[in-house]
């Protein structure tokens, strides 16, 4: 048992001389294995200081700390490093002892539709398209379900906020980031982030799912591109002006484009297609980032130059040409680290999907990126895109205490079992219906 | 009787419906023409291997009378020859195009308002599918066009076969010429051909919808056509062989049989493979019409034993001015474009006879440069000849009539000027019955050479020039030589016995031209005539020839490239990751490994396996063996090839034949495509083996088939051999069609209560069927009297599926979610007396495990899929987990190409979400699958004796990092990342290699194509899983 100084930050100052041995372990299930609701109760404020020790904390910025102790109050991380010893006081809080186990921070599933659709094929349950080309005033947070039946087994795997994207049309609306442990959408909000834009495409058509054939080039191409260069040209003019003689709502939800308060997302996936959206949103001054980027690793030392971030399609999609290498996707991760492109990993427009967001890290990890690298790409580096890296997304000093608790490496399904998790210090409940589901036919079954 | 005294009026060389020919009348005083005509001096292509030089054609009559050698007409009194003097001309017998429409009535597209459609909109007594048109008779429709056979003519062509290209069967062709004559004087031979393809065309009928459907179509209508002819109609007595239907279709189709079988098979070789397979089950040897593509794959072409029709559609090149276009075209487009020419020379070099058509030309006049083209790449010139003469008469069994140029058969010939595959060859006419038609006046006489030219104006001394004439024979250029600084540009044109010149005198600009204007007179190589000077008065002229033309010095290049050479090679499959040699058995040995068994002995470390004859041959520690390769697999994991219980890869168009509520008469296996690159990303994921399923649109759907990915073989050779026969069956949302948008509410059954029901209609039927062939058959044995003898049940072959199941010689794999629809499809197979073997998907088996350990069904499900439809909601990925500790035989499918590539991701979750033991994970995707497939007694464990499909893995497999790193089926290494490095940098290299050559070729001034982005062909059940 080693002494430790504990850091200045420690919040109101307390000194642990022993450890907790009561606490060890035990207190991952008990308390919710009954739970009968498809969807746990939030949790509710951290009301004592929890101690996550002897663990080997992932801080998602690329250091590693083995056997050390994560500690934090009021929902802040106020001390990461070597696990100091403790002194039994049972005043002092929750002592976790993480012997063997792995931290990271919360995941973060960003481009998605979690909550805006509870069964795809069921139309009233489908929020997140609205009609009509040009919706940028139409905001998913408005849609966002936090009663979701989805969400609980995505929390389950680990992540813990998501960014909730409209979907359809050319402008589809704006995002809003959410975290995943809240009563109604006002409670879930951390930001509205972003408007989404869908850029033309090259090739179009290519007959349909029964009888596929060859796309054509798509003659209106530069037409669309056109329009919706004239149709941002006088969002920004609009922006401009202070008062108007009628609003325009849609011209209205677009200022933060033009002010620097909201980014501009970008789908986009063939080379040209990217590279007309980049110098689109550069002539009008807009922060973009491209979303899908299926064709990124082809131009990653122009898309870093131009400090471009990429919010790169599922790693785990087939190569687009016969051709291509077969690891192509796999490895498009690692191609972009290496020229230094900003990037994050996503599963466009997935919900449930989501709970294997960290796996598709753990598959680039395999492609070229080291484990701390692809765990950057669903933690902070996301943060950074969705411009929430002040308090999410790295297990630092004064951050969020939004992270998890991992039997073995989290981006491995083989090994990859979160036993905690906490946003902003709330301890949630990992139980899900599915887990209810499980419990009920093992009983029946006489099984365990 | 309008039009034809229209064309009459119109012609000058006709052979009139005369009533001493014909039974038509004759409009005025009969105006009958023997049309007796003699080309002489020309070199005659009698047939197409052989040539007459100096030879002289006599036709009469519209027919050949003969050829002889010589040039001078044999005369005699009363011969009467019109003479036609063709001194260095070509004769050739006009071409024919056993693959056209001409004069067919236009196909009538209705649109299609995409509700559904299950029964035939045709009215009358035709038969009950629309794409079956065996009423359709291409005689009776024909219709003379001049402006399309001026278009054919034009090339050379003097005789098509013709049919409507419409539909599955598609009725009669004929045989007829491209005259501008009555109908009654053009058709050759009526009742020609039949013809048959895979695409439903004009038919708004939903059935069939894919490939496989029309294949069952087609196979289904041979069984229908020949019970109808063996059952008497409407004969008195019992017995459910009694046919009680007039089928004008089936009527047809069987008269049709005893002509000329034409089958379209147009897409890629493997349809041709198709077509034949089907021709075989009928004793029916079709002549197929390829696509071009029949080089990639041409020993297995050969043996079917067709005769084929094949295109001279040559693929431009690809515009890839632009890498990031030129990413679009795929390494098979780009090799297929370099190799397509060749494709005519390997089919030669096969001794496969082959017929040439112009039908899948873009534009026609890309014909004669297409044909040049294939000789240049190899094809000798008279088989060309015998490509469009001798080989697609005889096919049609009109070689007594046309494609040679023996006496007595029709005149149609061409004449050319040079030799036919001379680049600067024209068809100067192109004769039809005895008639001509002129598609490009002959060349002028040559008037080249030196000129002393002498003008004489009035009052003024006569000029005298040297005038040289240079240049084409067709366009001749003049220029004065004033002396050897000065040269005078002289406008020049001549036909027949004109000739204008026109020139200044000097070469300042506005100065006044000379206009002469004359007669030649060629015997004499003199010219003279009148003109004009500058100022207009007139003048008198003269010129004549003082030196011939000076040997052409500047002769153009000849084209000495060899085109033969320097060609890329042929890839099995035709397609990145191909191999020029498909890889072979070896014998190998494995060492010091972690192997998982899958056997009672669980995980070995530090062992050997050595595989030998494509099996495993032992398993142990220290192994050695002589002649093997040794692979050092210290560190590294063996196991035991990942089998896919299901998978829509390596299908052609179309995975669903969901028009009907059943449509077990189709069979995946008629539709198996080799070439999908999906085949060898699946090795790249360790999987070795997989179910190829029919979807899950309908309750009771198509027949699967079994393969191992054996990459670059054929889709024969790909199915695993004496395998078990397996069916799709489908239950909920995707049967009862609620997710297919509010058109689709009317083909039932709509709810899960008519899901039942239709189970048990259709295997009611299976059984009565049974219980008519079982009477018959006993009919046929037993000694009563005939009377007694029951008339023949008509072959059904989607019933015969039903029945095989009901016999247990074919076994279930049905998609199922909901705990209700799987409890009912078992207490249906209970009552029939068989069981079901799996349920696939099987998202709710964790709800009725129990019940289904007492049925004995095995089941294949995802490891974590839901949400996407309501009967998923219960979906858990325990599910696995749970079934397996149930005591069932559980697998963990795919169902996806993409998730297909990492199954071994897929069976770990079953580790994380239920905690099962590695081995018993892994299993899931190895042995279990094996074992419900009926494999296990060959594949599915690392076990001697059994077949060697092993995959070396860099990690433990059921981890994210895990790579396969080799991947051996058979005991043949087919996927080896080492090679697959190599392939990659050898995919660049070749790609880079094509884009030169496409960008020298555009240089050159041919014709590009943008690039277009392929889409694969990708399925998965059905829209919704």
């Amino acid at each position: 048992m080693k002494k430790n100084e504990v850091a200045s930050g420690w919040g109101i100052g307390k000194i642990f001389q022993s450890v907790f041995i009561s606490q060890i372990c035990f207190i991952s299930l008990p308390v919710f294995l009954f739970a009968q609701s498809d969807v746990p109760t939030p949790a509710p404020k951290q009301s004592q200081s929890i101690y996550l020790t002897h663990a080997t904390v992932h801080s998602g910025n690329g250091k590693v700390l083995n056997d050390a102790t994560v500690a934090f109050e009021n929902g802040k991380i106020v001390f990461v490093g070597e696990s100091p010893s403790f002194k039994t006081d049972a005043t002092m809080g929750k002592v976790i002892d993480c012997t063997g186990k792995h931290i990271y921070p919360g995941i973060i599933a960003p481009n998605t539709k979690l909550g805006l659709t509870e069964v795809e094929a069921i139309r009233a349950t489908n929020d997140y398209a609205e009609t009509g080309g040009y919706n940028p005033n139409v905001r998913a947070a408005i849609s966002y379900n936090t009663d979701s039946r989805v969400t609980p087994t995505i929390r389950s795997n680990g992540v813990l906020y998501a960014q909730i994207v409209p979907q359809g049309g050319t402008v589809s609306g704006t995002s809003a980031v959410v975290q995943l442990d809240a009563w109604n959408w006002e409670d879930a909000l951390v930001k509205e982030d972003g408007i989404w834009l869908n850029w033309p495409s090259l090739q179009s058509g290519g007959g349909w799912w029964a009888e596929p054939a060859a796309s054509k080039e798509n003659k209106d191409y530069e037409k669309q591109v056109r329009a919706i260069k004239d149709y941002f040209r006088e969002a920004k003019s609009y922006s401009l002006e202070v008062a108007h003689k009628k609003a325009n709502l849609r011209f209205d939800a677009m200022k933060g484009l033009f002010n620097g308060t909201r980014k501009l997302f970008v789908n986009a996936s063939r080379v040209k297609e990217m590279q007309h959206a980049v110098a689109f949103a550069e002539e009008l001054g807009m922060q973009v980032v491209i979303a899908g980027g299926r064709e990124s690793f082809l131009i990653a030392d122009e898309l870093a130059q131009k400090n471009v971030a990429v919010m790169l399609d599922n790693p785990h999609s087939l190569p687009a040409y016969p051709e291509e290498d077969i690891d192509q996707p796999y490895k498009t991760p690692a191609q972009l680290q290496k020229a230094g492109v900003l990037f994050c990993l996503s599963i466009p427009g997935g919900f449930w999907q989501e709970r294997n967001l960290m796996f598709e890290a753990g598959t680039a990890a395999a492609y070229g990126l080291t484990k701390e690298e692809a765990l950057a790409s669903i933690t902070s580096n996301t943060a950074k895109i969705l411009g929430i890296d002040k308090t999410i997304g790295t297990i630092e000093t004064g951050k969020a205490a939004t992270l998890i608790v991992s039997t073995g490496d989290v981006l491995d399904m083989r090994t990859s079992n979160i036993e905690h998790a906490f946003i902003d210090g709330r301890e949630i409940d990992l139980d899900n219906k599915q887990k209810e589901l499980n419990r009920k036919f093992m009983k029946k079954y006489g099984l365990n | 009787m309008r039009k034809l005294v229209f064309c009459i009026g119109l012609l000058s060389l006709v052979f009139r419906l005369s009533s001493q020919e014909t039974t038509f009348k004759t409009n005025g005083p009969d105006d009958y023409r023997e049309g007796k005509h003699a080309f002489t001096n020309a070199t005659i292509f009698v047939s197409y291997n052989q040539k007459i030089d100096s030879a002289t054609l006599y036709i009469q009559d519209g027919k050949v009378v003969k050829i002889e050698r010589g040039s001078s007409p044999s005369g005699g009194k009363g011969m009467g020859w019109i003479i036609h003097d063709m001194s260095g001309k070509f004769i050739y017998p006009s071409f024919i195009d056993i693959f056209s429409d001409y004069g067919m009535p236009e196909t009538k597209k209705e649109s299609r308002d995409w509700n559904p459609q299950p029964e035939s909109n045709i009215k009358g007594a035709y038969g009950w599918n629309q794409a079956i048109h065996t009423d359709f008779q291409a005689h009776t429709n024909f219709t003379v066009n001049d402006k399309a056979a001026e278009e054919l003519r034009k090339l050379g062509f003097g005789t098509v076969l013709t049919h409507k290209k419409d539909g599955i069967a598609r009725g009669t062709g004929a045989v007829v010429t491209l005259a501008n004559d009555k109908e009654n004087l053009t058709v050759i031979t009526p009742y020609a051909s039949a013809h048959y393809s895979f695409n439903k065309g004009s038919s708004t009928q939903d059935y069939p919808s894919s490939l496989m459907g029309s294949i069952a179509l087609l196979r289904q209508t041979y069984y229908d056509a020949k019970w109808y002819s063996a059952v008497s109609p409407l004969s008195a007595g019992e017995g459910s062989g009694v046919r009680r239907e007039f089928n004008i279709n089936l009527e047809e189709w069987n008269k049709q049989q005893t002509l000329p079988q034409i089958f379209d098979a147009g897409g890629d070789w493997q349809k041709i493979l198709r077509a034949d397979k089907v021709g075989d089950e009928f004793g029916v040897q079709y002549i197929i019409k390829a696509s071009g593509d029949e080089y990639q794959r041409v020993d297995e072409v050969k043996n079917t034993k067709a005769k084929l029709i094949t295109t001279l559609n040559f693929p431009k090149a690809y515009d890839v001015e632009d890498p990031y276009k030129a990413i679009w075209v795929s390494l098979s487009e780009m090799k297929h474009w370099e190799l397509a020419p060749t494709n005519p020379a390997a089919l030669a070099a096969e001794q496969i006879d082959f017929a040439f058509t112009l039908s899948d030309l873009e534009k026609k006049e890309e014909f004669l440069p297409a044909l040049r083209k294939a000789v240049k790449y190899g094809l000798d010139s008279s088989l060309a000849l015998k490509a469009l003469t001798y080989n697609p008469a005889s096919f049609v069994n009109v070689y007594d009539k046309v494609g040679s140029l023996e006496a007595g058969k029709l005149a149609n010939f061409f004449i050319t000027s040079k030799p036919l595959f001379d680049e600067k060859c024209e068809i100067n006419e192109n004769w039809i019955q005895g008639k001509r038609y002129e598609v490009k006046a002959f060349e002028p006489k040559d008037v080249r050479g030196e000129y002393s030219l002498q003008i004489s104006e009035p009052k003024k001394e006569s000029k005298n020039f040297v005038l040289k004439v240079t240049g084409e024979v067709a366009s001749p250029k003049g220029l004065i030589v004033l002396n050897d600084t000065t040269k005078l540009d002289v406008k020049l044109t001549n036909k027949d016995n004109d000739i204008t010149l026109s020139f200044a005198l000097d070469k300042k600009p506005n100065t006044g031209k000379f206009l002469l204007t004359g007669t030649i007179e060629h015997a004499k190589n003199q010219w003279s005539g009148k003109g004009q000077n500058p100022e207009g008065e007139w003048l008198q002229w003269s010129a004549a020839k003082t030196k011939p033309a000076e040997a052409d010095t500047a002769k153009p290049k000849k084209d000495t490239t060899d085109y033969t050479k320097n060609l890329g090679k042929v890839l099995y499959p035709f397609q990145a990751y191909g191999n020029e040699q498909i890889p072979m058995q070896q014998n190998y040995l494995l060492k010091n490994a972690t192997v998982w068994t899958n056997e009672a002995e669980g995980n070995l470390s530090n062992t050997d396996v050595i595989i030998r004859n494509g099996k495993i041959s032992s398993v142990g520690k220290n192994l050695s063996c002589s002649d093997c390769q040794t692979i050092d697999a210290t560190g590294k994991h063996i196991a035991s090839g990942i089998i896919d219980e299901h998978s829509h890869v390596a299908i052609s168009q179309g995975v669903n034949e969901g028009t009907e509520a059943s449509s077990a008469e189709v069979r995946i296996g008629d539709v198996v495509n080799s070439q999908d690159v999906n085949v060898y990303r699946q090795l790249a994921g360790g999987v070795v083996a997989a179910q190829l399923l029919h979807g899950s649109a309908n309750p009771i759907g198509g027949q699967s088939a079994l393969v191992k990915f054996r990459w670059g073989y054929t889709p024969e050779k790909m199915k695993i051999e004496g395998a078990d026969g397996f069916i799709k069956f489908a239950l909920g949302e995707n049967v009862k069609q609620s997710n297919w948008g509010d058109r689709n509410t009317t083909r039932y059954p709509q709810t899960r209560m008519g899901v039942e029901q239709t189970y048990y209609n259709y295997f009611t039927k299976a059984k009565e069927y049974e219980a008519a062939w079982k009477t018959y058959n006993a009919s046929l044995t037993s000694k009563k009297k005939s009377a007694d003898v029951v008339a023949v049940p008509r072959r059904d072959i989607e019933l015969d599926a039903l029945a095989e199941i009901l016999n247990k010689k074919r076994f279930i794999t049905c998609h199922s979610y909901v705990q209700s629809e799987i409890n009912m499809l078992m207490h249906v197979a209970d009552s029939f007396g068989f069981k079901v073997n799996t349920f696939t998907h099987i998202l709710e088996g964790y709800k009725v495990a129990d019940k289904m350990k007492a049925h004995g069904v095995n089941a294949s499900t995802f490891a974590d899929w839901w949400a996407y439809k309501y009967e998923v909601i219960d979906a858990i990925p325990y599910n696995t987990a749970i079934l397996t500790k149930a005591g069932i035989t559980t697998a963990v499918n795919s169902d996806d190409a993409e998730m297909a590539r990492r199954l071994n991701h897929e069976a770990a979750k079953s580790v994380k979400y239920g905690g099962l033991s590695e081995i018993e994970a892994w299993k899931t995707v190895t042995l279990n699958p094996a074992k419900m497939l009926h494999l296990d007694n060959r594949t599915g464990s690392i076990k001697a004796g059994k077949d060697a499909d092993i995959v070396v893995w860099s990690d433990n497999p059921l981890s994210v990092y895990a790579k396969a790193e080799k991947t051996f089926v058979d005991g043949i290494l087919f996927f080896d990342r080492d090679r697959d490095e190599k392939m990659r940098q050898w995919i660049r290299s070749e790609r880079a290699r094509l884009i030169q050559k496409m960008l020298e070729e555009k240089k050159g001034g041919a014709p590009t194509q943008e690039p277009k982005q392929q889409k694969m062909e990708m399925y998965s059940c059905g829209h919704e899983h």
